[in-house]
């Protein structure tokens, strides 16, 4: 073996070639519509760039069509961030009960892991049907008791923070109860037993010794909250009533729009993206950095 | 519950007391899946035996809409094909199997290269984490994103005229099988490389170097070490491709131009035309040959090992 220590092992060349193409798939595509964004106001969705200017982005700031992309924006961004709470409250919960003597719990797991391989089409159908279902009980019994005036004011129980949310956490939280698996398998108890024989109470042990060694770990659930939240569409589409989010209005515009305003939109959206994930790298890393400061 | 406390492993001494209390802790979660996972699927199998009309869903028992859904399948059409149905499943089965076998290939290679070739931790982590990021971004825009490339005055239509190799543009780039392909690969090929990747990063480093010393070829030592201990993830990883693309319709819409037909196509259309039962009926079928192919699969791994 004593040539794959010195040299390259043989193999690496070609290896290497298709890794730099597969990264090149993987991020040119993007690269060439944050470019074809800025595109002039004679541009068209293709090369060439016809000069360089924000006009599209003005566009979309006015509304595409009859679509508030402003609107559908802020809705994106209120549902994500209940989903980045709600995702890292019930995973870190969760992980902290499955350490513990959980009967049943192998049930949950595989419920989970269910919910994360089961077809987005189907959890979204069962969520619709689900409070159609609803709405229609809740009438008859409006009915029943003579609230006529409700009955008229009710229109669906399907929306964004009941239906919507629900079928984000069925995505959201497999992800956050895995994460915590993968933290706590390599977790180390002895410094939680230290500081219950130093005295500290089961809340304390978690605020102060538990929480600050996970901390990067929680920080990086929050970010798979909100990311996959914010570009969720095949577990919302049935399952949100009369609004829509943000990448379902997107998903209805690759349709109609033929001008680089779809790819304006395409640029704000990722800029979202890499903002959460930019901020998470930056806060686990200040997080890890707080940690060592303490341990070490 | 052996393997939770493999596990967990914790400090704490098993109790009734603590086990209720466990329980408190996990009851939101518990409760999320129970609400939004499975009453519906619960609701979707109740109601795919329900009756509906233009107006309502009628409360019933029959089998009517999984005989409508096969209705003349026991025959071939007239053009010797299969029925509407039959088609689009074996079409959509044709689709995850191509895309399993191309990201497999190609994630497999990527997380070998990774695994074995990058020497630096620092270095692995970097190129890594540069693999899965586009995880995070938007589905929708890295499908929108082919467009310019793929399109009958992209830019790979305008470089081929533009060397001379063809007349007329390739029509069949865009909106058509090819590109329903290649944004699947595109999209889930991280699928596969993540777990496959961790599968080998627990790979003793000395049994290769045993294989070697026993005279193993390369290919000997990736055919008959590598692979088998990178099983798990391998089966991971097929598992959520198979199941993403077999329930698909956003992709093969966007990508297929809206022209070409999935089963999680044909849920959608009947859910928003509000044929809940048809669409319940198609979902229980659907449902029933993914966890079939998933069965298969799981067989051989327990996944809770491998975090």
């Amino acid at each position: 073996m004593a040539h794959t220590t010195e040299s390259r092992a043989p193999g690496f060349w070609p290896l290497a070639t298709v890794f730099a193409l597969f990264v090149l798939f993987m991020y040119g595509p993007m690269f060439v519509i944050f470019v074809l964004s800025f595109q002039g106001p004679e541009g068209g969705l293709t090369f060439p760039l016809r000069g360089l200017s924000l006009h599209w982005f003005r566009q979309l700031a006015e509304g595409l069509g009859t679509v508030d992309i402003g609107a559908a924006f802020l809705r994106s961004l209120m549902l994500g961030s209940v989903v980045m709470l709600f995702t890292v409250l019930l995973s870190v919960l969760a992980g902290l009960a499955f350490r513990k003597n959980l009967s049943g719990g192998n049930a949950l797991f595989y419920v989970t892991v269910a919910s994360l391989i089961m077809p987005s089409i189907i959890v979204s159908l069962g969520i619709g049907l689900q409070f159609r279902l609803l709405d229609g009980g809740l009438k008859w019994l409006l009915e029943a008791v003579g609230a006529t005036t409700t009955l008229e004011e009710y229109g669906t129980a399907l929306g964004l923070f009941t239906s919507a949310l629900g079928a984000h956490l069925t995505w959201t939280l497999p992800f956050g109860l895995l994460i915590m698996f993968a933290v706590f398998n390599r977790f180390n108890p002895a410094y939680e037993e230290a500081a219950r024989d130093l005295g500290a109470t089961p809340w304390q042990t978690f605020r102060h010794v538990v929480l600050p060694l996970i901390g990067p770990s929680v920080v990086g659930i929050g970010m798979f909250g909100f990311t996959l939240s914010w570009d969720e569409i095949a577990r919302t589409s049935q399952a949100i009533g009369d609004v829509n989010t943000l990448p379902l209005e997107l998903q209805g515009l690759t349709s109609t729009v033929t001008t680089p305003a779809i790819y304006a939109l395409g640029t704000v959206t990722t800029v979202v993206s890499f903002a959460v994930i930019g901020i998470t790298v930056g806060l686990a890393m200040l997080l890890g950095r707080h940690k060592k400061g303490h341990t070490g | 519950m052996s393997s939770t406390s493999t596990a967990t492993a914790g400090p704490v001494a098993d109790s009734p007391n603590r086990t209720l209390h466990a329980w408190w802790q996990a009851a939101p979660f518990t409760l999320v899946f129970v609400l939004f996972f499975l009453i519906p699927l619960g609701l979707i199998v109740m109601v795919s035996f329900w009756d509906f009309n233009e107006y309502e869903l009628l409360p019933a028992f029959t089998l009517r809409n999984y005989f409508a859904i096969f209705e003349g399948c026991s025959v071939l059409t007239e053009h010797g094909d299969f029925c509407v149905s039959l088609s689009t499943y074996l079409s959509t089965l044709k689709f995850s199997l191509l895309v399993w076998g191309i990201t497999l290939v190609l994630g497999f290679a990527v997380a070998y290269f990774l695994a074995f070739h990058v020497r630096s931790p620092g270095m692995q982590t970097a190129l890594f984490i540069l693999c899965t990021v586009p995880f995070w971004t938007s589905n929708v825009i890295r499908m929108i994103s082919w467009v310019p490339l793929l399109g009958r005055n992209g830019l790979v239509n305008q470089s081929l005229q533009g060397v001379g190799l063809i007349d007329e543009p390739i029509e069949w780039l865009l909106f058509s099988d090819f590109s329903v392909v290649l944004a699947f690969v595109h999209l889930y090929t991280m699928f596969m490389i993540v777990p496959i990747f961790n599968s080998m990063m627990r790979i003793d480093r000395s049994l290769l170097e045993a294989a070697s010393d026993a005279g193993a070829s390369g290919w000997q030592t990736l055919w008959n070490v590598i692979v088998p201990l990178s099983k798990t993830g391998i089966i991971i990883g097929s598992i959520f491709v198979i199941t993403i693309v077999m329930g698909d319709f956003v992709t093969i819409g966007v990508m297929g131009g809206q022209q070409i037909a999935s089963v999680g196509k044909i849920i959608q259309v009947q859910t928003s035309y509000l044929q809940f039962p048809l669409a319940a009926a198609n979902a229980v079928i659907l449902l029933s040959v993914v966890l079939m192919i998933i069965w298969g699969l799981t067989r051989l791994v327990d996944i809770r090992k491998e975090l």
